[in-house]
């Protein structure tokens, strides 16, 4: 590891060391995680699943815990969109009961009140879940009861500028469904300024329920977003996720999931935008555990600029899986000759009777279908913008609630807008 | 009107057009007929604006302005069209949002307002009509999935929103059949007038009997070898493009 990210990984310990007394929950899971984490450090170019996401940016900032309490002018309300649903709404990584709006038929608490860190496998097995395990303060809690159709519940992660300095949050969340429960969530994080948000969530969705998640990371050009994502999906049960990387300095998703029964199934449906040099990663790990188990993974990256876009796969596929079906397609649209994509897809199948495939392609904007654009009379930069829309049209247009569609949409635009021709 | 003088132009220093001369006067439809290869699609690229050609010498005005220095889309608006060979598939494209999109930069162009969803609904449903469209046509992405019939009408649809000052229709009528073919001649017969002139590119003398041209044009190996009435449609439909390039060599 080098000097500075051991500096970076040190100012976390010593904060966890100052903080450790007043940390809500399990002090023993909290020290165990702490141990780990000082013995890893934050990830490395030597760690083979970081080689392509470097955190060096990290180390130039100084970061340091938001502000306990918030003070209700500071609230950054104007980050906060009306979307006509219940909503979760934490700032800071805290939740703030204030701004939420609480559904029915759910149980919901915040894991400042109800601390549990669950059952992550291997405890602190990554560095960042380590270190959310060792720094996290607060989350939300979501419990959907058997065979209850939940309807649409929004998580808001705002970041504000109220520390005056960079600030680093850690929220844990966990989310449940019960068998044959149904749950859409529209997860939205948005923020002003330079800030780290990691949060951990941990989800469970029990045999037969479906959990339809739909995730904008529209977070501060200027922010880190390093997220953790761990399911288990019973038999039958399904997780479908549309994971959209609009924002961010620099981020990463890191979705581990577990296909645990007999016919459970995961969807990722994935966009990337991005310019300047920013930098966004996808990371999955999708374990075929039982057979007669399903995956299908489709990302489109979009890169202008210096940016950089990294898609990681990994499938597994157990002893015993039989008739897995796993899929997964990585396609790139580089604008920029600057720009750079890596994608690395890894099956690793135990099983005989498997139907698994992946498929990467990277490409420019099609000369053909730029000048049949202009010859119509529409200008080269919007015609440019039109393609590049199209590209990421059809993930949109996928996107389960109109709400999320516009959001999407809006973020895209203004991207879009922003662009230098 | 066009004004085509001592063109040639070539495609990775290979000589393609050499040195063509054509007038085309305002109102007017002219023809040019010639065999594959003979640089009938390369003209029309010329003329659009498309990327990878070479002019060597040679000049191409319209209505007096230089259109090889304009860019493709200042040439649309300048009132240039072409119909595609081979039309471009869009994906993630809608039709609708296409021509809507291309209409209203051609209008801003020409400083004309824009029009809004409503408005343009209107036009393209009536354009649509009356080339006997569907009108999901409007409702699917561009040439996605299209029969070959359809990706030609779908440019015809186009020329009918986008009311060129002149179009230059590549093989349009090849791969229809008789009733789509009909179509694309009312489509330009529609917009024939004082104000419109057309180069109508085609193998066969079916389509010129839809649209009568003012005179054809034979190109062969990148020169216009021959010109005449409709009449010199018919005698190469009889003869065939050897004996006229023989006569004319
Ligand atoms: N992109 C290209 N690269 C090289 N040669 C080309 C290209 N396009 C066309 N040509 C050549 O130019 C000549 C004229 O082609 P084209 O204009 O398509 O003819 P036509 O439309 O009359 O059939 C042909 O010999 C063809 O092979
Ligand atoms: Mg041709």
């Amino acid at each position: 590891m080098s000097a500075a990210l051991a500096e970076t990984a040190h100012s976390f310990l010593a904060r966890y060391e100052g903080l450790r007394d007043h940390l809500p929950g399990d002090g023993a899971a909290r020290q165990a995680a702490a141990a780990a984490f000082a013995a890893s450090g934050l990830p490395g170019p030597r760690d083979e699943a970081w080689k392509y996401t470097p955190l060096r940016a990290l180390t130039e900032i100084a970061f340091h815990a938001p502000l306990a309490a918030l003070a209700d002018a500071r609230a950054p309300s104007a980050l906060l969109p009306e979307l006509g649903m219940p909503r979760l709404v934490l700032v800071d990584g805290r939740v703030q009961p204030d701004l939420s709006v609480l559904p029915d038929g759910v149980h919901i608490s915040g894991f400042a009140a109800a601390p549990e860190f669950g059952a992550l496998p291997g405890g602190g097995r990554d560095a960042m879940a380590a270190l959310n395990t060792m720094l996290a303060e607060d989350g939300v809690r979501i419990e959907v009861p058997e065979g209850v159709d939940a309807g649409v519940l929004a998580v808001i992660s705002l970041a504000s500028e109220a520390a005056h300095h960079p600030v680093d949050f850690h929220p844990r969340h966990a989310i449940r469904l019960n068998a044959g429960a149904r749950l859409t969530l529209l997860e939205l994080s948005r923020g002003d300024g330079v800030y780290l948000h990691n949060p951990l969530t941990e989800l469970q969705v029990g045999a037969g329920a479906a959990l339809v998640a739909v995730r904008l990371q529209e977070e501060s050009h200027s922010a880190f977003h390093l997220s953790g994502t761990y399911a288990e999906i019973a038999d039958g049960g399904s997780y479908e996720l549309f994971l959209l990387h609009l924002g961010a300095r620099l981020v990463r998703s890191e979705i581990d999931v577990t296909l645990a029964g007999p016919g459970a199934r995961f969807a990722l449906r994935a966009a990337q935008a991005l310019g300047e040099a920013r930098h966004a990663d996808i990371t999955t790990i999708v374990r075929h555990a039982a057979p007669h188990c399903a995956s299908r993974q489709s990302v489109r990256t979009v890169l202008d600029g210096q940016a950089r876009g990294v898609f990681q796969g990994r499938v597994e596929v157990a002893r015993g899986a039989q008739k897995s079906d796993g899929y997964q397609m990585s396609q790139a649209l580089l604008l920029s000759p600057d720009a750079e994509m890596d994608t690395k897809p890894q099956l690793e199948i135990y099983a005989d009777d498997v139907k698994c495939s992946h498929g990467a392609t990277i490409g420019e904007l099609d000369a053909d279908q730029l000048f049949y654009l202009q010859s119509r009379g529409v200008p080269r930069a919007e015609a440019r913008g039109m393609l590049v829309h199209a590209f990421l049209a059809e993930t949109v247009a996928a996107l389960p609630h109109a709400g999320a569609r516009g959001l999407a949409e809006s973020a895209i635009a203004a991207w879009l807008g922003a662009r230098p021709a | 009107m066009l004004q085509i003088t001592g063109l040639a132009a070539s495609i990775d220093g290979k000589d393609i057009l050499r040195g063509i001369d054509l007038t085309l006067p305002q109102g007017e439809v002219h023809a040019i007929m010639g065999p594959n290869g003979s640089g009938k699609s390369t003209l029309s690229y010329v003329l659009a604006g498309r990327d990878g050609y070479a002019v060597t010498s040679g000049s191409a005005r319209l209505d007096g302005a230089d259109l090889l220095a304009m860019t493709p889309d200042e040439r649309a608006a300048a009132g240039l069209f072409l119909a595609f060979q081979y039309p471009v598939e869009l994906p993630g494209v809608g039709n609708a949002n296409f021509l809507r999109t291309a209409l209203n930069a051609q209008r801003r162009a020409r400083g004309e307002s824009e029009l809004d969803a409503v408005q343009f609904l209107k036009l393209a449903r009536a354009a649509t009509k009356q080339l006997s469209m569907p009108d999901d046509m409007l409702k699917r992405n561009v040439n996605v999935g299209f029969s070959g019939g359809e990706k030609k009408r779908n440019e015809v649809l186009q020329m009918a929103l986008l009311r060129p000052r002149l179009a230059i229709l590549d093989e349009t009528d090849s791969g229809l059949d008789i009733d789509a073919l009909k179509i694309v001649a009312e489509g330009v017969n529609a917009l024939r007038g004082p104000n419109f002139s057309a180069l109508v590119i085609t193998h066969y003398q079916r389509l010129l009997d839809y649209i009568v041209p003012d005179r054809v044009h034979v190109l062969v190996g990148g020169r216009i070898v021959r010109s005449g009435g409709p009449e010199l449609a018919h005698a190469l439909e009889a003869d065939g493009y050897a004996a006229i390039a023989a006569e004319a060599a």
